[in-house]
């Protein structure tokens, strides 16, 4: 674990919005715009153990980006974080650039699963979970980011509902919530988590302590989901 | 407990799955078996033996591709089986996504195919599944004919490094094995030089060599049709290219594949096998191939009329 003051050859939290206006072109870019932006960036810091020196090992953190939307906040935490070289974030979407508006696995250096369809991510967290404790690799962790609107999937209700009742403990889903679902959710996202026997966390999106604190409170014998509550995407 | 090899004559190519699955998940650290219900009732030793490898996620099929994708993606070895419509049309987009698209490897095994459950109707039907899958790249398709037939293709499938399988079995079969070799096909009736050929495949074999029986034709068999055998259907042509493909599933499905293999020759291929058309009667597995013209008598007519 690193505290935020760590500055990595790529950079640190406040180099983040430099970094995705290189993709964006947009030197304004704040972090408010990219709703991701500052859970995954406690994740990687202070949370994870994956980093580029051990992207290959069986038994490092798994992060999976499920909402694979709108990934500059994740290439731009992938650079800060030395995964590949910031000067890459400028092939943004272009031919032979390994970084696509959506991110593709086999491209990406850092990047655990291809995504950009809504829904595959959760299930995919559920079978690496299992996958990881049927070869006694109790340590490692794996998260999966999802969306508040791509929670309409039903393929996340098969998922939620098996691994709650499975109890599988290393599983972690971090929801972010900028109340993008069209039809929304009654009662909150937590709630259909915690009937399904999550242990779950809802918290301020924006708050780097209070995101820190739900990633690591701890759940035994329960799958965990933090719901990153962040401004809503439109107004 | 027979062996698999005592049991062999009297199983089902689905009691050969459970027998052949529950060795390899004992040998076999890697390996696991991710269902949906349907089959679990056949892996109570194995589930018990190897709780963490044994996985029924419920009737979630969705789920049951992307726990196969995750496990893979883990450098396990996973083999996900249900029904035929629910393993391959339902979650069609986790075959594209979460395993071709991520990049890894499994071994599908599905049962109840085209028609093996007339009674149980349309939702229980996947004539369709091998066409559907030749959209993706990757496949390797495995149709045995018969239980000794499919644990020789379930343990190559299996072993196949981190390859993207399907083994298609069925209550459909035929009387005896054949000698049969992945990826290649099989030469059971020699024709003249101025035969045609008919490729059948899987449990098509019995009613084809009865169709056939007075006719002058070479009989190719064909247990695993992806990859197709180019060479060895261009090796059983004799003086002319006239083939006709029999398939226990959508009719024309390999007719792409019998074309692509038969490129820069004249020829001509006809396609036999399960009507695109919805048919809406019920009834036993000989009554539908009857109707689909898959029987010895209807094979006969089509194959006498194209070839002769």
């Amino acid at each position: 674990m690193t505290s935020e003051a760590t500055r990595t050859l790529g950079g640190g939290y406040t180099d983040l919005p430099r970094l995705i206006s290189l993709m964006t072109g947009d030197e304004k870019h704040s972090p408010a715009a990219n709703s991701t932006l500052d859970a995954l960036w406690v994740l990687y810091d202070r949370v994870l153990d994956v980093h580029p020196g051990n992207v290959d090992v069986p038994d490092r953190d798994r992060f999976l980006l499920s909402k694979g939307h709108g990934p500059m906040a994740y290439y731009a935490v992938l650079a800060a974080k030395g995964f590949f070289p910031v000067e890459l974030l400028h092939s943004f979407g272009a031919y032979d650039s390994p970084l696509g508006h959506h991110p593709d696995r086999l491209l990406v250096p850092g990047a655990e699963i291809g995504s950009g369809s809504l829904g595959h991510g959760l299930p995919l967290a559920v079978g690496t979970a299992l996958g990881l404790r049927a070869q006694g690799l109790g340590r490692p962790a794996v998260w999966v980011l999802i969306g508040d609107a791509e929670f309409d999937e039903g393929s996340n209700h098969e998922a939620v509902a098996f691994a709650g009742a499975v109890g599988l403990e290393r599983l972690h889903a971090l929801v972010i919530d900028n109340s993008s679902a069209t039809h929304g959710w009654s009662g909150g996202i937590a709630a259909r988590f915690a009937g399904e026997g999550w242990s779950t966390a809802t918290v301020d999106g924006r708050d780097h302590e209070q995101l820190y604190r739900a990633f690591t409170a701890p759940h035994p014998g329960r799958p965990h989901v933090v719901v990153a509550r962040t401004e809503p995407k439109h107004g | 407990m027979q062996s698999v090899h005592e049991s062999v004559h009297e199983a089902t190519m689905r009691e050969q799955f459970a027998a052949t699955v529950t060795e390899l998940l004992e040998r076999d650290p890697r390996t696991a078996l991710v269902l949906a219900d349907i089959g679990v009732a056949q892996f109570p030793e194995a589930a018990r033996a190897h709780p963490d490898r044994v996985v029924n996620v419920g009737i979630r099929e969705q789920l049951l591709i992307g726990v196969a994708g995750g496990l893979a993606l883990t450098g396990m070895r996973p083999i996900a089986h249900t029904f035929a419509s629910f393993l391959i049309e339902r979650p069609f987009e986790q075959l594209k996504l979460d395993l071709v698209h991520q990049g890894v490897g499994a071994v599908l095994v599905s049962a109840a195919g085209s028609y093996d459950w007339p009674a149980g109707g349309r939702t229980h039907m996947s004539p369709g599944d091998v066409a559907l899958l030749d959209t993706l790249p990757g496949w390797q398709v495995h149709v045995p004919g018969h239980p000794a037939e499919a644990d020789l293709l379930l343990r190559h499938a299996v072993a196949a490094d981190d390859s993207l399988q399907y083994v298609r079995l069925s209550a459909h079969q035929n009387a005896e094995p054949r000698p049969v070799a992945p990826g290649r096909f099989l030469t059971v009736r020699q024709g003249s030089r101025t035969a045609g050929v008919v490729l059948a495949v899987g449990p098509m074999l019995d009613a084809v060599l009865e169709a056939t029986e007075t006719l002058d034709v070479t009989v190719l068999y064909a247990a695993t049709v992806r990859p197709f055998d180019a060479a060895g259907l261009r090796a059983a042509l004799g003086d002319r290219a006239d083939v006709v493909l029999v398939e226990p599933y959508l009719a024309g499905t390999s007719e792409r594949a019998a074309h692509l293999a038969l490129d820069g020759l004249p020829h001509r291929v006809l396609g036999l096998g399960v009507p695109v058309a919805e048919h809406r009667h019920y009834g036993s597995i000989p009554e539908h191939l009857a109707a689909y013209g898959l029987d010895a008598a209807g094979l006969h007519a089509r194959i006498a009329e194209r070839l002769w």
